[in-house]
């Protein structure tokens, strides 16, 4: 048994995510490689060449893969997938992009974004919005998988895999990439912060969130999230959505502010190790879940807990 | 161009579902059914291509029990042409509607198919880029943006990090995230006249598709609670803790 892993990279870095993926492959048993398939990834490849665990790394480079578009990688791997029993990717966006086609193409149904490996074909994921966990076996010959990051530990970076060049799989030419417009950030990212502040529908605009909760993030070295609502109401890009629709995050710290824990959203950060509530309503549902509460405005209470800190 | 809108019968959002004594599966006994978030974002897109001149035809199936006859008729509520209802009691599995979604576009032949990125029951979030891969069209996930650029769609993403704009060639399959757009509510007059839209019904069974499951549901069961803390009175206290309690700053 052989599994492939595909990284999770932007051709620059390769991302933390992927230490877990291979932690979560692990449980699954067998040889791991690392498909690393990006356009001047050299570098990412030679981090992923010291991912613990690792039986080679598998590098394509192509123009064609500079953005991952689902159509030409999902031909890449398909031409790879025979020589695997397990194909598996992070349930970021790139990986629920091409991973259900890759499936589709092998006749697999997925097991998407697992938070268990209780063995070689058996996992658990969260179904209805994180109020229930399935547990389920796949009788497919190969498994395909997307995996929630948060859901596991990651491995070391203290390997010494040898990277082979491989080559390209076939090119659909159905898609283009166009443009792409990326938050600029000095802040963490939000999926592997360590610290998360997030904002809620209270905050009722985005001047609130530049007022209120970035200069709390930035003092605490933390990334910034935002509830369904927030977003919905348009205060806050859909990137900086935390819950079963956006992202899952597990920080050391997570200060939920002004949100009052819609299911959806404890979906999305109730793994959390500390989470901290701040909100009016005392009877928000997200105080149910806090470690510790405070029942207070949060107009004139964040510019207390900014200098505090 | 001829828009499908694939829609599925799910549990109403605002509905917290309960796992069975007996972990076999949640409990969907008598609770409220609605359409899925993200395919009434669908269908809402496509009518508006169709308003915007862009679109023809809006045509909406959904694959499931007789009542899902409820969903299809809200989006000719919305304002889709005619619907149309694979029947089955089994629950089906995202390959499966997707193999079945072939053989109607197939029998349609759409340009363009949208639908919502993920169920709200079973977040799966395949079934799209499945059809699109058994078609061999290219695929615009998470889209909050839909423009047709001469005989090329673009679309832009809601990817990790920001926003990604892709072209692509059609016919394709585009599945919508929550910012595309705002779904209008179907006025009164609109219910009434959307009660005499053509609704065909066909059996799933008699499109020659295997429907058995490949996934064995050997559980399900509550996920791990997490207790409620304590309240503090005060930032100094909520401070204190962190630093002295919890050690997390």
């Amino acid at each position: 048994m052989a599994i492939l892993v595909i990284a999770d990279h932007n051709n620059e870095t390769l991302n933390d995510a992927t230490l877990k993926v291979v932690g979560a492959a692990q449980k699954m048993g067998g040889d791991i490689d690392l498909l690393v398939a990006g356009k001047g990834a050299s570098g990412v490849a030679e981090a992923a060449s010291k991912v613990a665990g690792v039986r080679k790394v598998l590098h394509a480079d192509d123009a064609h893969y500079a953005k991952r578009l689902a159509e030409p990688m999902a031909e890449l791997i398909i031409g790879m997938a025979g020589g695997y029993s397990h194909i598996v990717s992070s349930s970021g966006t790139d990986g629920k992009n091409f991973m259900p086609r890759v499936a589709a193409k092998l006749d697999v149904m997925q097991v998407s974004a697992i938070t268990g490996v209780e063995s070689a074909d058996t996992f658990v994921r969260p179904i209805y919005a994180g109020n229930a966990m399935a547990t389920v076996q796949s009788a497919d010959a190969t498994k395909v998988i997307t995996v929630q990051p948060t859901a596991f530990d990651a491995v070391g970076t203290d390997g010494s895999a040898p990277v082979e060049t491989i080559g390209n799989g076939a090119f659909p030419g159905i898609s283009e990439f166009v443009a792409e417009e990326l938050t600029k950030s000095d802040r963490p990212e939000l999926a592997g912060a360590k610290i998360v502040v997030s904002g809620g529908r209270a905050l009722g605009s985005n001047e609130a969130f530049e007022q209120y909760i970035y200069p709390l993030a930035d003092k605490l070295g933390a990334a910034i999230g935002a509830s369904r609502a927030a977003v919905d109401a348009g205060y806050m890009p859909n990137d900086y959505q935390v819950g079963q629709t956006g992202k899952v995050v597990a920080p050391e710290l997570y200060i939920a502010v002004g949100i009052s824990g819609a299911i959806q959203h404890l979906a999305g950060m109730k793994d959390s190790k500390i989470i901290v509530a701040i909100n009016k309503d005392e009877e928000a549902p997200i105080f149910q879940v806090a470690d510790y509460g405070l029942v207070a405005d949060l107009f004139e209470v964040m510019p207390k807990l900014q200098e505090a800190v | 161009m001829k828009v499908l809108v694939p829609v599925k019968r799910v549990v109403d959002y605002n509905v917290k579902v309960r796992v069975k004594s007996d972990n076999t599966d949640v409990d969907l006994a008598n609770v409220k059914m609605s359409m899925n978030p993200f395919d009434e974002i669908a269908v809402e897109e496509a009518v508006r291509l169709k308003e915007a001149g862009v679109a023809e035809e809006v045509v909406v199936v959904s694959i499931g029990v007789e009542k899902a006859q409820d969903q299809i008729r809200q989006a000719l509520a919305m304002g889709a042409d005619r619907g149309l209802l694979l029947t089955t009691d089994q629950d089906l599995e995202s390959l499966t509607v997707a193999k079945l979604l072939q053989k109607i576009v197939e029998e349609e032949t759409p340009q363009l198919v949208i639908m919502g990125k993920q169920a709200i029951d079973d977040d799966r979030n395949q079934t799209g880029q499945m059809l699109a891969a058994l078609l061999g069209w290219p695929q615009g996930t998470f889209a909050s943006e839909v423009k047709k650029e001469g005989d090329k769609l673009h679309v832009t993403r809601e990817i990790d990090g920001g926003l990604q704009t892709v072209s692509l060639n059609l016919p394709a399959v585009v599945t919508s995230d929550l910012r595309l757009n705002e779904p209008r509510y179907a006025s009164l007059p609109n219910i009434m006249k959307a009660k005499k839209k053509p609704l065909d019904k066909k059996a799933a069974a008699d499109f020659g598709i295997d429907l058995t499951p490949r996934l064995t549901k050997l559980k399900v069961t509550e996920p791990p609670q997490r207790k409620a803390g304590i309240k503090v009175e005060s930032i100094e206290e909520l401070v204190s803790k962190l630093k002295n309690e919890a050690g997390v700053l």
